[in-house]
């Protein structure tokens, strides 16, 4: 590096930019026959916050470019690698090339850790309530991871709505992270279906079921919702009209572009 | 197209509305879905960031704004009053904003403020 090189660096205030890096994939894992967790390794890693997203981009040789955002699923404690969980859309431009094309050793271009908005820390005391439908459970998880990872002790509750049980992500790490005790609890339910000896709701989610999951944790408890938008709507208005606090819940809509 | 022809000429478009606002409503995102493009834009993440709808004057982070990405540009609306507050198009050469339907961003001195 030059003196120039130096001396502007030192003086100049580090100006965060969002610059896309070459990431390596370094494994990656079925969660359900429609979504797989991708673990990326990043030259230019920076911890991210639970529930942030990074950019994807694909370049075809004629220069045409696709761009879709993925949840990372993954705790920051994980340092210079991040695991992303993409759900297979038919005809999705990059989830179907990410599912048929990439193998381990192949490299993408991603950029991130992008979203200030719906993201939760482990330093935040208050109660952490989240509600998840299909693959909005992704950000959902790595607060979950995080809050593990960094000892959090106030009090998290998860209701996880799926289809049917194969379509649940992360079933054998939601159950692990439900068995530890630790003040996090897991709670789901099947739209479509529970199979024999299911112990958790089988209706879509409603405000009874809302209340039955989350009035224990009080009046102070913050609240994270993600899935497709019709829920995330149907389910802050009922919160609102429970009387949590509009400004208490954060929503995030997975839409048909998250493909 | 033209098999749509007759259904329109039938006299159906109250459902023909109906059904393009839940499509509408179906494909809606919010600002942190878009807090990659919105940082190209304004520099830095802004998503956590205030903004005012000049339509009818709620206060909202930007995260929190309503995102429709599937035309050719992005739009963001008031999550109250449905409004546009800004829309933002990308060409080879340049973006544009249009940000009339804001009466301010709030935008940090440095970033984490």
């Amino acid at each position: 590096m030059t003196l120039a090189r130096r001396l502007a660096d030192a003086v100049t205030p580090a100006r965060r930019t969002l610059e896309w890096q070459i990431a390596t994939v370094k494994a990656f894992a079925p969660e359900t026959a429609r979504a797989r967790t991708f673990t990326l390794e990043l030259p230019k890693w920076r911890p991210h916050r639970a529930g942030q997203h990074y950019d994807v981009r694909l370049t075809a040789a004629d220069g045409y470019q696709a761009q879709r955002s993925y949840s990372i699923a993954s705790e920051p404690e994980r340092v210079g690698e991040i695991d992303l969980t993409v759900e297979l859309i038919p005809d999705g431009e990059v989830s179907s090339y990410m599912h048929g094309v990439l193998e381990p050793g192949d490299r993408i271009e991603v950029r991130g850790p992008i979203g200030g908005y719906f993201v939760w820390q482990a330093s935040q005391p208050e109660p952490l309530g989240l509600v998840a439908g299909g693959s909005g459970v992704v950000p959902l998880m790595a607060m979950l991871r995080h809050r593990a990872a960094a000892a959090g002790r106030q009090p998290a509750r998860l209701l996880y709505s799926s289809r049917t049980v194969d379509d649940v992500i992360y079933g054998a790490g939601l159950a692990r992270l439900h068995a530890a005790r630790d003040g996090a609890e897991v709670f789901q339910t099947l739209t479509r279906g529970a199979p024999e000896g299911w112990a958790g709701f089988t209706r879509r989610i409603d405000a009874q079921m809302l209340r039955e999951v989350f009035a224990p944790l009080g009046s102070d408890v913050r609240i994270f919702v993600c899935g497709p938008t019709l829920l995330v709507e149907s389910v802050a208005d009922a919160l609102v009209a429970m009387g949590v606090p509009a400004e208490r819940i954060k929503t995030e809509r997975f839409g048909p572009t998250g493909s | 197209m033209a098999v749509d022809e007759p259904t329109k000429q039938a006299g159906s478009q109250p459902s023909e509305d109906a059904e393009a606002m839940a499509l509408d409503r179906a494909l809606t995102l919010d600002g942190n879905a878009v807090a990659g493009l919105l940082e190209e834009v304004f520099g830095w993440e802004i998503t956590a960031q205030l903004t005012q709808c000049a339509n009818c004057g709620h206060v909202a982070e930007c995260g929190a704004l309503l995102a429709f990405v599937g035309g050719p540009g992005t739009v963001l609306r008031c999550s109250v009053c449905k409004e546009v507050v800004v829309r933002i198009v990308r060409t080879d050469r340049a973006t544009y904003v249009d940000a009339r339907g804001a009466s301010f961003f709030r935008l940090p001195v440095s970033p984490d403020i």
